[in-house]
């Protein structure tokens, strides 16, 4: 037990020390502080691992948080076999970014302030995946919405960089809303907010009438499991960035490129993910709300993709991918296939986490140049980013032997295989791996290939990343073509081991279906990847004008794209824009201006005008206050004698 | 022999007499001398129920208010001096800086 206490405690050890004495003594070695607090956190996330794979898991409570009447809140643990894929997934990524960040912040003058708030991410995502009862979810869903609020407004006296962690923040509000509405449901419902006595109580209530009521909200049968659900899955939406509120993600390209890499791959947007996936029990309960789940998914993961076809900015390219693997990943959860889920989620980590640190070197080496219209040839001047890049791509592509393949063509057969709209579901999945495949391509030959576009003083200054950002590179890339080799299907001689493992928690899908069918999915998927890569290279490797004369044939369709479907603008004319006039005008000037303003300012006045007119009594004259105290004391003995 | 209530409008009067000049003078020499024909006008009737009563309670009461009339005799002339020193008036009207 004390051993899984380590694991996220060592972080957040990090993080007193770091922010305590960061700025004084230890400067520019903060680094030592974190990285070695992240890699024990790694080496017992790795025993422990092992741990469950020999059979012991641990399921308890460690401290108990608040007694309050018949409510109990206690922190604790919960190790199993989702928690320690997870706990891999985090301490791997985020170890790895910790050590080429000694190279990509080198200098920067908030140095010891990055390396704690990493620290704090850090532990607040191994609170949420570890916890054993939905208050320390919830409270891990909070730290880490502070923590990206933090980072992603690093530089926070780039306007640009605190409006981006302000949108962050307040876009997870409205879905951190829904999801704290929902643990309260689940505690009014059940009691408790204990992992295993809700989940166990589940059966019991399936008689409750409450649970059959319909609510009456819409003509769907809304019932409270479906409520919960769906309830849920808002707060997954708001911090796994899924449409609608997935404008957040894109924006917070602004923050240093590791916490973009951090974010994507293990500590933020897949605790959506994790959490659908832990709350399995409850999902599998509602066949309406998981249907919204792989609706939601799919439809994000293609509107995603559309859009990052076309953008520039390297990092808002890779932002969107992240969006639409997401997507990938709830559209396997709605149609009930968990594991592929996170299998998916794990092997996403290490080429995301990869696509997102080489995106960083290309920065490093370009001065901070983000536009690939800009890039060009890098190949021969960064051959390591240049190779772990391409490994990222091919692995996101879904190619044969690589990670994403593996966890991609899983997801799109559990889709196909549940049958009904399991099969829209998964011919829009194939659409997406085709877009996947043509702009992660599309980002790797402009950048790498062809002829540097960019200025003179960027040419001279190109060059290879150092040492510690190049090495935690390779490792990745070692990840992103071998991590998917626990899920090999059995098609294809694997064992399936993760499906096996993960199936112990998150249970098997009902999907059926033939190995030709099986076969054909699978050939169907690899083959529009590589038409994708193909694609790719017709139009951008050659340096053809085909993109341009595509852009011109579909010109509304592109400006769509490129617009972003026009979402941030939607928001801001019918959200933002009202808001802020009601705040400005009603709060502002109303509330504020006329009713605060006139309490504080009145009640002085007030005083004021009467002490104006009591002060005339204060006359100064001894012989005047005399009389008065001798009139007094008449009255006072007239009574006397009278009464 | 000379009943209670003689000695008692007697301390009226007194007391009277020092209420109403601490009233209608002006002049501060004079209200202070007010003051001393009050607590006087109290002393007399003090001393008129201790005979009566026989009970020396009230006589020993006496001589701690003489007692604290002289030291307010001294206390009060020193302010009335450096009052007169600072203003160079015994006119209580125009001393009013506690006017609010």
């Amino acid at each position: 037990m004390s051993k899984y206490l380590l694991i996220p405690v060592l972080p957040l050890l990090a993080f007193f020390i770091n922010i305590i004495l960061g700025r004084r003594y230890l400067k520019d070695n903060a680094q030592w502080v974190s990285i070695a607090a992240v890699l024990g956190s790694f080496v017992i996330a790795v025993s422990s691992l092992f741990d469950v794979i020999s059979g012991s898991r641990f399921y308890g409570d460690i401290y108990t948080w608040v007694v309050a009447g018949n409510f109990r809140a206690s922190v604790g643990f919960n190790i199993d076999e989702l928690t320690s894929i997870m706990l891999i997934v985090v301490t791997t990524i985020s170890s790895l970014v910790h050590i080429y960040s000694v190279g990509y912040m080198h200098g920067d003058k908030g140095y010891y302030r990055f390396f704690s708030y990493l620290s704090l991410f850090t532990f607040s995502m191994l609170m949420l995946v570890m916890s054993n009862n939905f208050l320390q979810l919830y409270f891990g869903w909070e730290a880490v919405g502070l923590c990206s609020y933090l980072l992603i407004g690093f530089w926070y006296e780039k306007r640009s960089a605190s409006d981006a962690g302000k949108k962050a923040f307040i876009v997870n509000r409205v879905g951190d809303f829904g999801f704290a509405l929902g643990v309260f449901m689940i505690y009014l419902t059940f009691g408790s907010l204990d992992y295993r006595t809700v989940f166990n109580s589940l059966s019991m209530h399936l008689n409750d009438p409450l649970v059959h009521m319909n609510l009456g909200i819409t003509a769907v049968d809304v019932n409270l499991f479906t409520l919960i659900a769906l309830l849920l899955f808002c707060g997954a939406v708001g911090k796994s960035a899924q449409i609608p509120l997935h404008v957040w993600l894109p924006d917070a390209m602004e923050g240093p490129t590791p916490v973009s890499a951090l974010i994507h791959a293990a500590t933020m947007v897949t605790a959506g993910v994790f959490m659908v996936a832990r709350c399995s029990p409850i999902f599998n309960l509602s066949p309406f709300a998981m249907n919204v789940v792989a609706v939601v998914g799919a439809v994000t993961a293609i509107f995603a993709a559309s859009i990052g076809l076309v953008q520039n900015d390297i990092k808002r390219v890779i932002a969107y991918s992240t969006i639409s693997q997401l997507g990938y990943m709830f559209l396997a959860e709605g149609v009930g296939a968990y594991s592929a889920g996170i299998f998916h989620l794990y092997t996403h980590a290490f080429f995301k986490a990869l696509l997102f640190l080489g995106a960083g070197s290309v920065m490093h080496a370009m001065e901070g140049e983000l536009n690939i219209q800009k890039m060009g040839g890098l190949r021969k001047y960064m051959p390591w980013t240049y190779w772990t890049f391409l490994l990222a791509s091919l692995s996101i592509s879904g190619i044969p032997g690589f990670a994403g393949f593996f966890s991609k063509d899983e997801i799109l057969w559990q889709a196909y295989s549940s049958g009904g709209p399991g099969r829209l579901v998964w011919i829009i999945g194939s659409i997406t791996a085709f877009m996947t495949a043509l702009y992660s391509f599309r980002v790797f030959f402009m950048a790498f290939h062809g002829e540097f576009r960019g200025t003179h003083e960027q040419e001279h200054h190109l060059h290879e990343s150092p040492k510690v950002m190049t090495i935690p590179l390779a490792i990745l890339a070692t990840g992103a073509v071998v991590a998917g080799w626990v899920g090999i299907p059995s098609l294809l001689g694997g064992g399936n081991q993760i499906a096996g493992y993960l199936g112990h928690v998150l249970g098997h899908p009902k999907g059926e279906g033939t190995g030709m069918q099986e076969m054909m999915v699978m050939g169907f998927s690899t083959a529009l990847g590589i038409l994708g890569i193909g694609l790719s290279y017709i139009m951008y490797g050659r340096r053809s004008e085909l993109p341009q004369k595509i852009a011109a044939a579909f010109k509304p369709l592109y400006t769509l794209f490129y617009n972003k479907y026009y979402v941030d603008e939607l928001y801001s004319y019918t959200v933002v824009k009202p808001t802020l006039w009601i705040g400005k005008n009603i709060l502002g000037k109303v509330t504020d201006g006329t009713i605060i303003e006139g309490v504080v300012n009145g009640v002085p006045g007030l005083i004021g005008w009467f002490s104006a007119r009591f002060r005339r009594i204060q006359t100064g004259l001894v012989q005047e206050y005399a009389a008065v105290m001798a009139i007094g004391i008449l009255i006072i003995m007239v009574v006397l004698i009278v009464w | 022999m000379v009943p209670i209530q003689w000695y008692l409008w007697l301390s009226v009067i007194v007391f009277s007499i020092g209420v109403f000049g601490f009233l209608s003078r002006r002049n501060i020499i004079v209200i202070f001398m007010s003051i001393e024909l009050m607590l006087n006008g109290v002393n007399i009737s003090l001393v008129a129920f201790s005979h009566y009563l026989q009970d020396m309670r009230g006589q020993i009461l006496v001589f701690f208010v003489i007692a604290v009339a002289a030291a307010e005799a001294a206390i009060g002339l020193a302010i009335i001096i450096s009052l007169f020193r600072n203003k160079a008036t015994a006119h209580v009207d125009d001393i009013d800086e506690m006017k609010g």
